[in-house]
């Protein structure tokens, strides 16, 4: 079982690349499909953000082990412009690039955890966690 | 990768086959407003039964897909969402409205049927 994953994010190709891992991991650590779906959908959208705005960046994955609690973490993170309204970035509907303005708030409601760093200039980080996985093949 | 299209009477069928990236979906939009011109299509099927995430673009493209077929006189369905995508892109807010879905292929055809006879009906 892997413990950490990096995708580097440079094109659109890179994205579906970065949520067919997600999503294998997801099913390889005992998360259900609907929730594999989920963080797969999560990963697209918090990718697609970072290739519009900061052209490159990477997504990380690793699994998270708590107690008695597996889960995945999502980590993306970019050197890009930064989000200089974070908060108006989390508004449903808001858009900077005639997009649906889902993407951030959406892949939020998708996991468990979540949250944003952004400096202007200096690059944007996102990470999320999903927990419920019941174990990994490893984990009897 | 392209996805292949399949011209069947006034219908043309899209069936995907893969994970499309934003740039196959673009594609898939020009090259079914395009086809249903080239082949007078009265419908368009979009069977995305193997579509393991419908995101934010997917939606937004499919949904202009459907207009953009409709603009030209083409019905448009999107059939075989997986129960998992369709709870993910509640989950997501997302909405296809305005857009015809059916739950697969088989059921896509039928209303299709029903619908563009409806349509030549009343011009």
């Amino acid at each position: 079982m892997a413990e950490e994953i990096k995708a580097p994010i440079g094109s659109d190709v890179d994205t579906v690349t970065a949520r067919q891992r997600g999503r294998a991991l997801a099913r390889e650590l005992g998360f259900s499909s609907g929730d594999a779906v989920r963080i797969a959908t999560a990963i697209s959208e918090v990718a697609r953000n970072m290739l519009a705005y900061a052209k490159h960046g990477e997504i990380v994955l690793r699994t998270l082990c708590e107690g008695n609690r597996t889960g995945l973490l999502i980590i993306a993170r970019d050197e890009g412009p930064g989000i200089p309204d974070v908060e108006l970035a989390m508004q449903d509907g808001y858009s900077t690039s005639r997009g649906l303005g889902l993407g951030l708030p959406g892949a939020k409601r998708l996991m468990d955890e979540f949250e944003i760093v952004s400096r202007v200039g200096a690059g944007t980080t996102v990470t999320m966690k999903k927990w419920g996985a019941r174990g990994g093949h490893g984990n009897r | 990768m392209p996805v292949p299209i399949l011209k069947q009477g006034r219908y043309l069928i899209a069936s995907v086959q893969s994970a499309l990236t934003d740039e196959d979906l673009l594609q898939l939009r020009e090259t079914l407003t395009t086809m249903v011109g080239q082949h007078r299509s009265r419908g368009v099927m979009v069977d995305v039964t193997v579509l393991d995430v419908v995101d934010s673009f997917a939606a937004r493209t499919l949904r202009n897909l459907a207009y953009m077929c409709r603009l030209r006189g083409a019905e448009t369905v999107i059939a075989g969402i997986q129960p998992e995508v369709a709870f993910a892109m509640v989950q997501l807010g997302l909405n296809l409205e305005g857009t015809r879905t059916t739950l697969d292929l088989e059921a896509g055809l039928a209303y299709l049927r029903v619908r563009t006879r409806r349509n030549a009906r009343h011009g």
